[in-house]
């Protein structure tokens, strides 16, 4: 009896020894992490939230060439990612026409930025007619679409809302965010343009995203 | 300075002029007149476009847009857009589109807009394609829409009429 008390006895202390073992490590874990995170925030112009951080990425779609571009072949330079489909009469060509527009006006700084364009309509745009589209507005833009899972993926990381809507004929348009998201070289959220923004703020927004 | 003056005084008449010589693009018929129909180009294998204009109905009974054809693409549907908390939302419109009397119905960006659904070819830049609108009272009456810039946001000719 007394043996066996003596055994139980020894195996919960080395059970507890084993536990605190195991929380000096997530504690050890923890707060490198956070002087991880402390660190890149230190270097960054744009003040990082614990949103940003876990907005946008990570995604992978499909260029009109056929090549994939993601999170991380996109990291390294700044960029403007907006979210539509071909057939869309008005928001997409504004948006995407205003784009090549302030680029103009940003001029040396015009290239220091990326123009994303993600179509959300992969039944009606391949990557071909996205090509095709994206060369009306005389500006390199970065045409994308992937599966219905990889767009899921992507409109969950954006926090971006779609949704086909029938029409007469068979046809159907597609509802969808109007937002464009300015992303920093590391992929963080810097901030946004709305769809109704004036163009001198959108401007000043693409300005302090490339400076 | 003083030739460079001149050229550039020289540039500012001449799209006067031809402001002046496309300020026809109107059309009427009975107591409705169009005007600016306009529409953006188009890239292969975009397989709808937008068509915007301006109704203004001089008569004191009110008049309905009912439906257009078109013979560049397969049907015309009256659409109508709007923004909702970021997100932009588009309606096919059933029924027409009311012509106010004494009033002006305008199709525009981010209202309503005529949907050139199934496009045969794409729409280029300058040319101009034919459009045939029905009217509940006015019947119907045939007018060219003018193909413009991809980022144009509202008819040039109209801009230029302003200055």
């Amino acid at each position: 009896m007394q043996s066996t008390e003596t055994g139980a006895g020894k195996s919960r202390f080395s059970e507890m020894r084993a536990a605190l073992w195991v929380l000096a490590l997530l504690f050890t874990c923890f707060a490198a992490v956070l002087m991880y995170f402390g660190q890149g925030n230190g270097n960054n112009a744009v003040k990082d939230s614990g949103f940003a951080d876990a907005f946008g990425g990570p995604f992978a779609l499909t260029a009109p060439d056929g090549s994939t571009v993601s999170d991380r072949t996109l990291a390294g330079k700044p960029y403007a990612i907006f979210f539509g489909f071909t057939r869309c009469p008005d928001v997409c060509p504004t948006n995407l026409a205003r784009m090549a527009r302030l680029r103009a006006q940003l001029k040396a700084d015009g290239n220091k930025f990326n123009i994303v364009f993600v179509s959300v309509d992969p039944e009606q745009d391949t990557p071909a007619i996205i090509g095709e589209y994206v060369k009306l507005f005389g500006t390199p833009i970065i045409g994308l679409t992937g599966t219905e899972a990889q767009l899921a993926q992507i409109k969950k990381g954006f926090a971006v809302f779609s949704q086909k809507v029938p029409v007469t004929g068979g046809g159907y348009t597609v509802d969808h965010t109007a937002t464009t998201y300015l992303m920093t070289a590391n992929g963080k959220l810097a901030g946004t343009i709305d769809h109704q923004e004036s163009d001198t703020v959108a401007l000043e927004k693409l300005q302090r995203l490339v400076g | 300075m003083i030739a460079l003056r001149r050229t550039s005084l020289t540039i500012a008449a001449l799209a006067c002029l031809a402001a002046t010589a496309s300020l026809g693009h109107g059309y009427k018929t009975g107591s409705l007149s169009i005007k600016h129909p306009w529409s953006r180009e188009t890239s292969a294998g975009q397989s709808v476009g937008g068509g915007f204009m301006v109704v203004t109905n001089t008569s004191a009974k009110p008049d309905k847009l009912l439906s257009a054809t078109t013979t560049i693409a397969k049907e015309v549907q009256l659409h109508t857009m709007s923004m909702d908390g970021g997100i932009m939302r588009m309606r096919q419109v059933s029924g027409g589109i009311d012509v106010p009397a004494k009033g002006t119905l305008e199709l525009k960006p981010g209202g309503y807009h005529l949907m050139f659904m199934g496009l045969k070819r794409p729409l280029k830049k300058d040319e101009r394609f034919p459009v045939t609108l029905k009217f509940q009272n006015a019947g119907t009456l045939k007018v060219q829409f003018a193909v413009q810039a991809v980022g144009s946001t509202g008819p040039i000719e109209a801009d230029h009429a302003k200055h």
